[in-house]
């Protein structure tokens, strides 16, 4: 009993070591969303290409990546080629969120990048952002058929992350039966 | 000397130092074990050689960062050719690697400043403390050799610098990393101590009055150094903030915490010779948690404010570092601190040394708490769930309620004399010391416009008792000739800043008052009971940035106060990034502060503007402790060659 | 009790239907929601464009009458518990909540356990000689290699 008095202080630090040390492995700025395994909030709003109304409901009965955007987000571009292919692969249907932005500059930005999208939703004073928790630009949701978030990425799509993870999940929920 | 021979020479200093550092290692450690002086002084020598070698490599780098030499990338990373010559010789350690160097350099100063007053020590206490600060300098060039090297050069050198962060850009970043730096790496020699005593087995009252100087420094740079970091942060970030509890902070503030408790265990363990062990083990403790600091700052564990760029490999390595040095010290500590045993009669609660020793316990658990709260996002999140956020209020509503006790204590402590407690002192002073205390606190309360709650007012009349009680004390042992030394003079002067300090703290943290406004030239809102009047904007050219500056004048009852010109900067070198800088007008009692907020259009801007009562006292408080602390470390029996009582031969000591 | 004060006026003027703000309420509640995008700041002090745009969603909440728990449940909705720089009394949190008092009683308890015992040796003589040889010894004088340093003596 005594003994172990004396090698306390030393236990304590190895498990406060063990503990730094698993932290080295987590980043401490990706935030867990509450809102993965919930409803997507709803949002009305107009599409960027024809300005007409547009609302959650369309998103509804299809697997989709709600990917949100800006022409304004240097980070986005990294991303940008990975959803040009993951499109034009037709294995899921992308639907933008179109950031904080001005028409203009997001219409020419997307002419010039190319466009992943299916369409994309405008949320020119990012209060549709703020319903879907967002604080950095891009985001990612994964929606199932239901309309429930099932993941959420911060930051942009790498490699590894759509072959990974990405691509596993939406085939998973693709093999879903539809709920009614 | 052209460039490549400048990158090339400060690289092979600091190769060389890495050597001495090993050769001072290995020579204390084989003269302990065989009892060779002739080892020992080979190992004092290379301490003097490795301070002469790293300060060589700092002064090559200071010389590339004032010859604007980009082929050095630290030098291109931190500098360009616009930055002022003050800002390029602070930038020596305004980035990762130069602030390692810094470190370094200081280390070698400590190790320096050992070795020379070691000489006339024995032989195995030099040994062991050279060999434990040989191989503590070791590890921590090897870390810098292997992840930040500040003398790595790349080619073709850049025509251009990329400029020092411009939130660095301040008096403060000249003055705050030296002072937090001196402190950290301070605490590396009574570490040395302890490791000595504990591989020696043996720890005696020598022992302690050799510590306890070398504690106190490292204590007075740590604490100069971080009101200079709160000071820093109040001016250069515009939000008027002092103390956020950021990870930083509390790397910073840990150590502190502890260094304080090792301070007072010193003082119980040189008087009456009880609680070694636990001195011993705050002496590791303090050194171990300045090294944590500089892990938790530098590898991107945390978030945090403040700017260093962060990078997991040096994470390991720190780490690595870390475990080593703690991992070692505390394995001898379980090993062998039950051999050591110093003759000490029972410790009774009801004396100085009981008080003391409740001021450790209250200063460890506060230690504790703010390693608990630092690092528990990060346990939540290792165990895979979503991690909460720690913040002010938490550490508030935590450390309040520890600290506040603290007060009490030492102002009891002033009229509680060594090994019994005795009712006369405390009946005859302490109702006149409560009813001043009582009466202070309302006035300061009432001065500051607070309108405090009872809670609010007992916690400022603990902080008017503490320094009432030592002023006190200062007062009667004048009138009564009892003479002044410099060691109880000290001791009473930083008390005497512990109180300026909490009523600083009480009071500003209550009774700021804080607005975001919108104001176009000639418009003006009132502010606890001040006129705030924007007058003019317009745009100013600094040497390196263009701002817009504001002039606002404050007014009371129609009388000038202040003209203040906040700024909001734009630096050449990064277009994107304004930089607010605010503008504040000083006084003893409050601080009338204004920042620039944004543009709102039609000559209209936002603006903030804040009155805080009594801040000057946060600082003010930690100056007088530093002073105190310093003055303490003089004490002429530190130094004395005559023999002096010790603890256990200690006769019955008097009052304060 | 200033709390206090201010919940009840802002419940009253809720009530009142009143449409300003009260700055202090905004103030309070701000400071303790954490900004995510500069993550070490309080949206009250944050100058980036989310904090701006939370601080006037919190403006237009409280506009409508949202008690300062229901913002709070509206932020923690979207963002988690990483925004509440308070973080909750829950399961995960009581270590937290709950930890700095258990060292204080653990602390307490060793204290206790000290102050019990008895030393477990009577106080032995100081070594005196091998003091004033440490303290006293002239400058550059040969240190005498200590005889019972080898073996520690208990």
């Amino acid at each position: 009993m005594r003994k172990l008095l004396w090698g306390l202080p030393l236990l304590a630090a190895l498990a406060l070591i063990l503990l730094l040390g698993r932290g080295l492995e987590l980043d401490p700025r990706e935030v867990d969303s509450p809102l993965v395994g919930k409803p997507a909030p709803d949002f009305a709003s107009v599409r960027l290409d024809s300005g007409a109304a547009t609302t959650l409901e369309a998103l509804r009965g299809e697997v989709t990546l709600l990917n949100v955007w800006a022409s304004w987000c240097v980070a986005c571009m990294q991303e940008h080629p990975l959803l040009n292919d993951l499109s034009r692969s037709g294995q899921v249907r992308i639907v933008g969120l179109n950031y904080k932005d001005a028409q203009a500059d997001a219409t020419r930005w997307l002419a010039r990048h190319g466009d992943p999208y299916a369409w994309s939703v405008v949320d020119r004073d990012g209060r549709i952002g703020i319903d879907y928790g967002v604080y950095g630009v891009p985001e990612t949701f994964v929606l199932d058929r239901a309309g429930v978030i099932r993941a959420k990425r911060i930051g942009p799509i790498t490699p590894d992350y759509l072959s990974q993870q990405l691509l596993p999940l939406v085939a998973e929920l693709q093999a879903e039966p539809t709920r009614p | 000397m052209g460039g490549f021979g400048l990158g090339a020479a400060g690289h092979l200093a600091l190769a060389f130092a890495f050597v001495l550092a090993a050769v001072q290692a290995l020579a204390g450690g084989l003269g302990l074990w065989r009892r060779n002086a002739a080892l020992v002084a080979l190992a004092s020598q290379a301490a003097v050689a490795s301070f002469v070698v790293i300060a060589c490599a700092f002064a090559l780098l200071t010389v590339a960062f004032v010859q604007h030499d980009f082929s050095v990338l630290y030098v291109a990373n931190h500098s360009n050719l616009g930055l002022p010559l003050a800002y390029r010789i602070a930038a020596v350690w305004g980035g990762h690697e130069g602030s390692l160097l810094l470190w370094a350099l200081m280390l070698a100063g400590w190790n320096l400043a050992v070795a020379a007053t070691l000489r006339s020590r024995a032989l195995d206490v030099s040994a062991g403390v050279l060999a434990t600060m040989g191989a503590v300098g070791f590890g921590f060039l090897w870390f810098m050799l292997g992840t930040s090297n500040p003398f790595e050069r790349h080619f073709p050198a850049p025509a251009d610098g990329r400029d020092l962060n411009p939130l660095l850009q301040d008096p403060g970043l000249i003055f705050h990393p030296p002072m937090l730096y001196m402190g950290y790496v301070g605490f590396s020699v009574a570490f040395a101590f302890a490791v000595t005593a504990l591989l020696q087995g043996r720890l005696d009252a020598a022992w302690v009055r050799w510590v306890r100087p070398w504690t106190n420094a490292a204590w007075v740079f740590l604490t100069l150094g971080i009101a200079l970091g709160s000071w820093w942060a109040y001016n250069e970030l515009g939000w008027g903030g002092w103390w956020f509890w950021d990870p930083v902070e509390n790397a910073s503030f840990m150590p502190w915490l502890v260094g304080t408790a090792l301070i007072h265990s010193l003082a119980v363990t040189e008087k009456r010779g009880q609680l070694a062990h636990w001195s011993l083990l705050l002496a590791i403790a303090a050194f171990s948690l300045s090294l944590l600091g500089t892990f938790l700052v530098r590898s991107g564990v945390l978030v945090s404010v403040h700017a260093f760029a962060s990078d997991p490999a040096r994470g390991v390595f720190i780490l690595a570092f870390f475990a080593a040095t703690v991992g070692i010290s505390l394995t001898l500590f379980a090993a062998r601190a039950h051999r050591i045993q110093l003759a000490a009669e029972p410790l009774r609660l009801a004396s100085k040394e009981g008080l003391l020793l409740l001021n450790n316990l209250l200063l460890t658990v506060a230690a504790a708490s703010v390693l608990l709260g630092t690092l528990y996002p990060l346990l939540v999140d290792s165990l895979g769930l979503p991690k909460p956020s720690v913040g002010p209020p938490w550490f508030n509503a935590t450390f309040v309620p520890l600290t506040v006790p603290l007060l009490v204590l030492c102002a009891l402590g002033f009229f509680v004399p060594w090994r019994r407690w005795q009712a006369a002192p405390l009946k005859r002073h302490l109702p006149g010391l409560l009813v001043a205390a009582a009466l202070l606190a309302g006035l300061l309360s009432f001065i500051s416009r607070g309108g405090h709650g009872p809670l609010a007012l007992f916690a400022l009349a603990c902080g008017a008792l503490t320094l009432l009680a030592a002023l006190w004390s200062l007062v009667r042992r004048i009138r009564l000739r009892q003479g002044l030394p410099r060691g109880w003079l000290g001791m009473t002067i930083a008390h005497a800043g512990l109180g300026v300090f909490a009523l600083g703290v009480g009071l500003v943290s209550t009774a700021d008052i804080e607005r975001d406004i919108a104001l176009a030239p000639g418009e003006s809102v009132t502010l606890a009971g001040f006129e705030w009047r924007l007058l003019e904007l317009d745009v100013v050219d600094g040497p390196n940035y263009r701002a817009d500056r504001g002039t606002l004048q404050v007014r009371r009852e129609g009388e000038l106060l202040a003209t203040l010109y906040p700024e909001k900067r734009l630096y050449h070198s990064q277009p994107n990034n304004p930089m607010t800088e605010s503008a504040v007008d000083v006084g003893i009692l409050r601080d009338l502060y204004v920042s620039l907020g944004e543009p709102l259009g039609a000559q209209r801007w936002s603006l903030r503007v804040y009155y805080k009562p009594f801040i000057r006292w946060v600082w003010g408080g930690s100056v007088l402790m530093a002073l105190g602390g310093l003055l303490a470390l003089t004490d002429r029996r530190y130094y004395s060659r005559r023999r002096v009582p010790l603890a256990a031969a200690a006769a019955p000591a008097r009052a304060g | 009790m200033r709390a206090l004060l201010i919940l009840l006026l802002a419940g009253w003027l809720g009530l009142a239907g009143a449409q300003e703000v009260d700055p202090d309420r905004m103030r309070k509640l701000s400071e303790e929601l954490r900004c995510l995008v500069c993550q070490n700041q309080s949206i009250a002090d944050s100058q980036a464009p989310l904090a701006e745009d939370l601080r006037a969603e919190l403006e237009r909440l409280m506009r409508e009458g949202y008690s300062d728990a229901e913002i709070r449940e509206w932020m923690v909705a979207r963002y988690g518990d990483f925004v509440l720089y308070r973080p909750p009394f829950n399961p995960r949190t009581y270590a937290l909540w709950l930890g700095p008092l258990l060292l204080l009683l653990l602390g307490g308890a060793l204290i206790v356990r000290l102050l019990r015992q008895p030393p477990a040796t009577p106080p032995a003589p100081v070594d005196e000689a091998r003091l004033r040889a440490l303290l006293d010894e002239p400058e550059g004088a040969e240190p005498t290699p200590d005889p019972d340093s080898k073996e520690p003596r208990r």
